[in-house]
């Protein structure tokens, strides 16, 4: 086991019972009851949208085998939140036009959406994708079907930075147009042409080049939640935290620079005082 | 119109490590200073304190301590046919911003130059004769000598508080240290830092197949100090929050460890906040600076600030758009080979292997910005440049600086990044890998330079600076001689496996992945008024009044982290404008 001397929460709370009585110390989580999933009211995300980040986050982190899921660790809630704040509003990046959204990706976020309207749109044409090549939206798939779906969207995340590799730019305007199927045409998979001579591309994208940052953002932003401070409103009772092996916001370590392959003893604490 | 603010004897543009060290020295000869900052101030309480600073997601994820984009950015293309684009999102390097710069968010690993690197043209020619030298690299000696570097890069360490083991102690080797690096006529100010297990497995690797391993130096302090200025350190902790955050423990050098305190007390100083300066305006016969007009964030409004003397300590990035905008210097031209303001930029060539053990917990949030264990018998000075098909070097290292998982959680090599593989991925490898990583030079080229974009503007309305940049294929012979050095002394210590990261033939440089924030060039320093911006004190060589700090003073980058560098030429600069150009102003050259 490579966390043994971590204390589990049982443990700890069978250990030191008494410590804990006569101190009258509790975990601040267990003091501030959590709204359930199933009736958190969004800040950013529909209804539908927020089906889709529950059904997505949870076959991007399953709550099988061992360490929490996404929803476990309240990912859901951290991505509404962050996309109701200024990282969904793109505040802190340069957004003057002109845009050319099918930049070769070396040179990184092209779009002229901000994150929020990354996933607005995104996940409309995600699901809109989903109920062409499986009959349902995301949320309503089989899992099986929905991990098929997300190795299609990462696929397709992925067949976007190819089309414009690294060789491709040179010596012209790093501007090509890709194939996209833009968003409303409810194109097929597997049957597309290539407006772009220059590309041997013959699969119709599942995202336009407005939307490439989509897949790249969800998961990216999926671990954010998972492992960021619970104080953004995911990592719930810092589980992701104990399941690793990471301390948290502990911050001092030392004495322990020369205890060689010995785990480090204390469970993590958190920037706003929790102990797990 | 313009407010117009009372005279100062000097003005400095931006208070960072360049501009707090200009600040200390100029207010000792008793001159009238003012540092213009642009972005926030920031004190170690409140701004880097505890737990709120231990924050992956707010610092170390979305950088908040950095500049902002949406403020100030740049544009970036491949080659001079391609269309710049703009830098709207902070990936490749990330700049600083507010009082200390960055100063603040660096990890804290120094260097000193080698003494052939300072006369590489001259080295290269001497020893392998000019033929070597590819037909667009732009090869230049500094102009300085290290000999004649060597006080000021030993004041610097004083001040910044280094740890480490001198390796070359006035021509004699000692036990522990660099044998590779130049003379040095003290030993470090402080102790080295202790070492990791994955440091002492990389040292033993190393010293096993024959290297010559030694700890590497640190703007980390191992022990209580008091620099010259009265500042004071502590021994760092091995927090884990380093790089691209505020120490919490007054342990990391930085302006606000080791100066600001110093300075503010002095009478003569003063600075601004909030204060951009958006160009330095000349005289009309354009041989001097008359000051500078900055935009006032509390007032919303311009301000001109006359000063004898102006001091452009911003950021490389920032102090080549200050030349270009204000016209000092001829823009560079790659066309021609003519110009010199924006001529030279390079970065840094990075290139790692991780290595995965199932049986070994290494702990990895129990790490220093510049702890590790390095090697340097593949230094500039160390390779047979016409055998081995290219100009650089690299020094070899191993670094334990934080266990931070949503930007450092590494995973064995074709493990899916999502799904049921990655979290059971996630529970079995974490802090069960370490790394062994080349820290290259970069040469610059004919087009490898910077200039004024024609299409985006920045919030004053002013062209943004455009970057021009992409990898060669002799920084690509470097880094594949460097992997062939790496993986045998991983592999040596029998990883259950192992994955390694360099850039391949026909690489192209990628904006989106954290690489390092070392750009230099574009305000190159030089003995040839011809092919650099400035003389060899940092002085303007068409606008005497103007001297140019930091790295945009390389003509080419270093083997090596540059601040080292940086604050010794600081030192140097300062020292010529005190000794030589406060009596009798006029170019020193």
């Amino acid at each position: 086991m490579k966390n043994i001397l971590i204390p589990t929460r049982r443990a700890f709370l069978q250990a030191g019972a008494a410590g804990v009585a006569a101190s009258g110390f509790q975990p601040l989580w267990a003091q501030e009851p959590v709204v359930p999933l199933d009736q958190y009211q969004p800040e950013f995300l529909s209804g539908a949208e927020w089906s889709f980040i529950m059904a997505a986050t949870a076959r991007l982190i399953p709550s099988d085998g061992d360490g929490p899921g996404a929803i476990e660790a309240r990912v859901p809630v951290f991505i509404d939140r962050d996309l109701a704040g200024p990282f969904g509003q793109a505040a802190d990046w340069y957004m003057e036009g002109p845009h050319e959204p099918g930049a070769n990706p070396d040179f990184g976020y092209q779009t002229p959406l901000t994150p929020a309207e990354i996933y607005r749109g995104g996940i409309a044409r995600f699901d809109e994708w989903c109920v062409a090549e499986y009959g349902a939206a995301f949320a309503d798939l089989s899992t099986e079907s929905q991990d098929a779906a997300l190795n299609a969207l990462e696929t397709d995340a992925e067949r976007a930075e190819e089309a414009l590799g690294p060789a491709a730019g040179e010596g012209e305007q790093a501007t090509n147009e890709t194939a996209a199927s833009p968003a409303g045409q409810g194109g097929q998979g597997g049957a597309g042409g290539n407006e772009n001579g220059a590309q041997t591309q013959t699969t119709v994208r599942i995202m336009p080049d407005e939307l490439r940052d989509f897949f790249a953002l969800l998961v990216q932003n999926t671990k954010e939640g998972y492992f960021s401070d619970p104080k953004y409103g995911g990592n719930h009772q810092m589980a992701s935290w104990v399941y690793i092996g990471f301390p948290g916001a502990r911050a001092s370590f030392l004495e322990w620079v020369d205890k060689d392959n010995i785990p480090y003893p204390l469970g993590p604490v958190s920037i706003n005082g929790e102990r797990a | 119109m313009a407010r117009q603010d009372p005279r100062k004897d000097v003005v400095i543009v931006g208070l960072g490590w360049t501009g707090a060290i200009m600040g200390m020295e100029m207010c000792e000869e008793g001159l009238e200073v003012l540092a213009l900052e642009r972005g926030p101030d920031r004190e170690t309480v409140p701004n880097f304190r505890y737990p709120e600073v231990a924050d992956e997601l707010r610092f170390g994820v979305r950088f908040d301590f950095m500049q902002r984009a949406r403020q100030s950015t740049l544009t970036i293309r491949h080659n001079t046919n391609q269309t710049a684009l703009p830098y709207r999102r902070f990936g490749s390097f990330l700049l600083g911003d507010g009082v200390g710069g960055a100063g603040i968010h660096w990890n804290g690993v120094h260097w000193r130059p080698m003494a052939e690197e300072l006369r590489l043209r001259s080295y290269v020619e001497e020893t392998f004769g000019a033929n070597i030298i590819p037909e667009d690299m732009q090869l230049q000696d500094w102009g300085v000598t290290y000999e004649e570097m060597e006080p000021f890069l030993y004041r610097f360490e004083q001040v910044a508080g280094i740890a480490g083991v001198a390796g070359n102690l006035n021509g004699e080797i000692q036990p522990g240290g660099n044998p590779f690096e130049a003379p040095r006529a003290n030993p470090f100010p402080m102790p080295p830092l202790p070492t990791t297990l994955s440091n002492r497995m990389f040292a033993e690797a190393a010293q096993a197949a024959g290297y010559h391993p030694f700890i590497k130096a640190a703007a980390n302090a191992s022990q209580a100090y008091v620099n010259p200025y009265g500042m004071q350190l502590g021994p760092c902790n091995f927090c884990g929050f380093c790089e691209r955050y505020g120490c919490l423990n007054y342990s990391k050098s930085s302006p606000q460890t080791c100066i600001l305190d110093a300075l503010k007390r002095k009478p003569n100083f003063q600075y601004r906040t909030g204060a951009e300066v958006l160009r330095v305006e000349l005289a009309e016969d354009g041989e001097t600076a008359t000051g500078v007009t900055y935009f006032d964030e509390t007032a919303q409004e311009e301000v001109f600030q006359p000063a004898d003397i102006v001091i452009l300590a911003a950021y490389q990035m920032h102090n080549v758009h200050l030349m270009l905008l204000s016209g000092i210097g001829q823009p560079y031209d790659p066309a021609t080979g003519e110009g010199v303001t924006g001529r030279n930029y390079s970065y840094q060539m990075m290139g790692s292997t991780a290595a995965y053990f199932r049986d070994i917990d290494f702990n990895p949030f129990v790490g220093a910005g510049a702890n590790g264990i390095a090697i340097d018998d593949f230094a500039i000075n160390q390779i047979d440049f016409a055998a081995e098909g290219f100009i650089g070097g690299s020094y070899i290292s191993n670094s334990q600086t934080n266990g931070q998982p949503i930007r450092s959680l590494s995973l064995p090599e074709g493990t899916k990044t999502w799904g049921a593989e990655w979290k059971r991925g996630i529970g079995e490898w974490y802090g069960r890998s370490m790394g062994v990583g080349t820290h290259g030079s970069n040469m610059a080229y004919r087009d490898t330079y910077m200039d004024l974009d024609p299409t985006y503007t920045d919030r004053h309305g002013r062209p943004l600076l455009r970057l021009t940049f992409d990898w060669k294929p002799n920084e690509i012979a470097m880094t594949q001689f460097m992997r062939q050095r790496i993986e045998p002394l991983v592999e040596s210590m029998n990883p259950t496996s192992w994955t390694s990261s360099y850039r391949e033939d026909g690489a192209s440089y990628d904006t989106t992945s954290y690489q390092t924030t070392h750009n230099v060039g574009g305000t190159v320093m030089g003995n040839d008024p011809a092919t650099s911006a400035l003389n060899r004190y940092l002085q303007s060589w068409d606008v005497h009044n103007v001297f140019v700090m930091g790295a945009g003073a390389f003509p080419q980058n270093l083997q090596y982290n540059p601040t080292g560098m940086v604050g010794g030429l600081t030192y140097w600069s300062a020292d010529a404008i005190r000794r030589d150009y406060l009596p009798n102003p006029r170019p020193l050259v």
